[in-house]
């Protein structure tokens, strides 16, 4: 029996575990179950479903990019927001994810180790 | 019915599962390693990938517990986080109507962000896209990754090179899945007003993560709102 770091005993652990599980999985299952028990979608649940992918995906996506600071500029002038800029036009360009990775990952990488790496 | 094995779609499925893998193989040795730290053991750490397996959730159940957190506590937080899952479950559930309940549960079971956004962007491009096995091939290629990943990160238990920045590569998936999302004025407005709100949220510091929801709901709300508008 490994001694834990915390003072929690496994059973409490493993108690959590399966607990959040379980619930993890209801929330996963719930549509996907009642949707398969009903013949068609309602018209108008389909209509807000449309909004989800595009909400969703931003409300991923800004928070990660952008951290607000007390000025404008320090907010704007940001690694992450000079890649996530350079990935956005060439997602609209390419629709191409690895594309998008690539060129993003390389971006901030340029920034964060280019001027080091120059002897700059 | 296409009886070839593996089917085509299934690998289609691995293979756009690839650039994902970026952001998800530095996500799952991170949550191996706080488990490790956290005085959790390699088989609880895999324990919870397996049950759970839902990084965000995880990683905030074992910073709850390294804290010596109350067992309500640490549960309702962990689910609270994934809430967001029942929009996902919401909105792919017409794509997989026609499969039997053992086979939606299956499916549930590897319902990810990922998995969830890349499919219905892929259903939606291309409709003669085999959906079970597309997905399956994203699903569960995520999932045997994530568990090696915890694996690997609780057992070794040191650090990956923070200023790599690899966790980046996570946005970056979700960036180059939205911009094709917002196609019309509808949904471009719901983006606009999800990411304002989800950037005012975490400067406000929304508790239990319920940033992700609230943003979201509040961008549906408005696309939906603009849509109605027009058509008066």
């Amino acid at each position: 029996m490994e001694e834990h770091m915390t003072t929690w005993s496994s059973t409490a652990i493993w108690a959590a575990i399966g607990v959040i599980g379980l619930c993890t999985f209801a929330i996963r299952l719930s549509f996907i179950y009642l949707f398969g028990r009903i013949d068609t979608v309602p018209d108008r649940v389909e209509h807000v479903l449309r909004y989800v992918p595009a909400a969703v995906l931003a409300a991923l996506v800004i928070p990660a990019v952008i951290t607000i600071q007390p000025t404008i500029e320090a907010t704007l002038v940001d690694d992450r927001v000079a890649a996530a800029i350079v990935a956005g036009v060439v997602a609209w360009r390419t629709e191409d994810v690895f594309a998008t990775i690539a060129l993003g990952m390389g971006t901030l990488w340029a920034i964060r180790f280019g001027p080091s790496l120059l002897g700059l | 019915m296409d009886r070839r094995f593996p089917h085509p779609d299934l690998l289609a499925g691995i293979r756009v599962s690839g650039p994902i893998l970026l952001g998800i193989i530095p996500f799952a040795l991170v949550a191996g390693i706080s488990a490790a730290n956290a005085g959790m053991t390699v088989i609880e750490a895999v324990g919870m990938s397996v049950f759970v397996f839902a990084g965000a959730s995880q990683l905030a159940a074992i910073d709850l517990i390294d804290s010596n957190a109350p067992f309500v506590v640490v549960v309702a937080t962990a689910v609270i986080i994934n809430v967001r899952m029942l929009m996902y479950s919401a909105s792919i559930a017409p794509y997989f109507q026609a499969f039997s309940t053992r086979v939606r549960a299956l499916l549930a079971y590897v319902l990810t962000d990922q998995a969830y956004a890349m499919s219905v962007a892929e259903y939606e491009r291309t409709p003669d896209r085999n959906r079970l096995w597309y997905y399956t091939g994203i699903g569960f290629t995520l999932w045997i990754v994530w568990q090696l990943g915890t694996f690997a990160g609780a057992v070794i238990g040191a650090g990956v090179p923070e200023a790599l920045g690899l966790e980046f590569a996570l946005p970056l998936v979700f960036l180059a899945l939205l911009v094709p999302a917002m196609k019309d004025r509808g949904t471009t407005t719901a983006a606009i007003v999800a990411g304002a709100v989800g950037l005012g949220a975490a400067v406000a510091g929304v508790p239990l993560s319920l940033d992700l929801p609230i943003a979201a709901v509040c961008g549906i709300l408005a696309g939906v709102t603009v849509d109605a508008w027009r058509n008066i």
